[in-house]
């Protein structure tokens, strides 16, 4: 499916929250791929340098939060000279249908992807409808 | 100058700025040679040293191949994303392919002592100065 055509590099979005945050910096939105399987939607969000046990999701109101922060001591004592891209913490939320079980979503996380399942409600799944 | 990151709260806010500050560097402009741009780089001074950081995420790290030579380092792979049959795509901000990205520094490098870890999505490569490099102070006799 992926195509021969070069790959390009996606400049971070920033994260525009109706809120402020109360840090001083600045929060960008991972990459998302979202597909739609027969039981379940899945949400795959690319954030590089967050690791496992730095990610936040949780469900509100309907919506759901993902949160993902940076180690930072890692960029002690580094001065950059040379730099292509920004480095943050990363924050997306979507707004889940009703079609979605909320209690049975479940994340795995490697290698700086989170991927979401999010199963659907069982009334939701698809039925085929036979003709007489 | 230099960036010196000393109030936690505010440390990933100049972090940040010093980034931003230098994206219109004209450190490597004429000195590289790239396929494309992917992936970012991020090129840091850590005392006499080099520490080069590649936001690579998803990718298996046996198809990551780093080369190194006199001031060159060269990246290359493939980043995969790979769905399940018969799925219908919402969105698609991933990207995925080939990558082959070359970069010259202004200062020699040890390939001998080069050391890549991948980690969490994020590709750190060591880069010593040969010592050849480094000043060397000469006595007066």
């Amino acid at each position: 499916m992926a195509s021969a055509q070069e790959l390009q590099v996606q400049k971070k979005r920033e994260l525009e929250n109706k809120e402020e945050t109360t840090i001083p910096a600045r929060i960008f939105l991972p990459a998302a791929d979202i597909y739609e399987a027969e039981n379940d939607l899945t949400v795959i969000l690319e954030m590089p340098g967050v690791e496992k046990k730095n990610v936040d999701i949780r469900v509100e109101d309907g919506a759901l939060i993902v949160e993902g922060r940076l180690d930072l001591t890692n960029y002690q004592g580094l001065q950059p000279v040379y730099t292509e891209y920004n480095i943050g913490h990363y924050a997306r939320s979507f707004r889940l249908s009703s079609k979605i079980d909320q209690n049975k979503i479940a994340a795995e996380m490697k290698d700086g992807v989170l991927s979401l399942k999010l199963p659907k409600v069982e009334e939701a799944k698809s039925r085929t409808i036979q003709v007489q | 100058m230099i960036a010196t990151f000393v109030d936690p709260f505010d440390t990933l806010f100049n972090l940040q700025r010093a980034l931003e500050g230098r994206l219109e560097s004209d450190w490597l402009r004429d000195q590289t040679t790239s396929q494309g741009p992917f992936p970012p780089i991020n090129v840091f001074q850590q005392g006499e040293d080099l520490l080069a950081i590649i936001e690579l995420p998803g990718i298996e790290k046996d198809s990551i191949n780093v080369q190194a030579k006199e001031n060159i380092i060269r990246i290359s792979g493939k980043k995969a994303t790979t769905y399940p049959e018969g799925v219908s795509v919402h969105r698609r901000e991933r990207m995925s392919g080939e990558f082959d990205r070359t970069l010259s520094l202004p200062v020699q490098l040890d390939p001998d002592h080069i050391k890549a870890e991948y980690r969490d999505g994020i590709l750190a490569l060591f880069l010593p100065r040969s010592e050849r490099d480094k000043p060397h102070s000469i006595k007066v006799s």
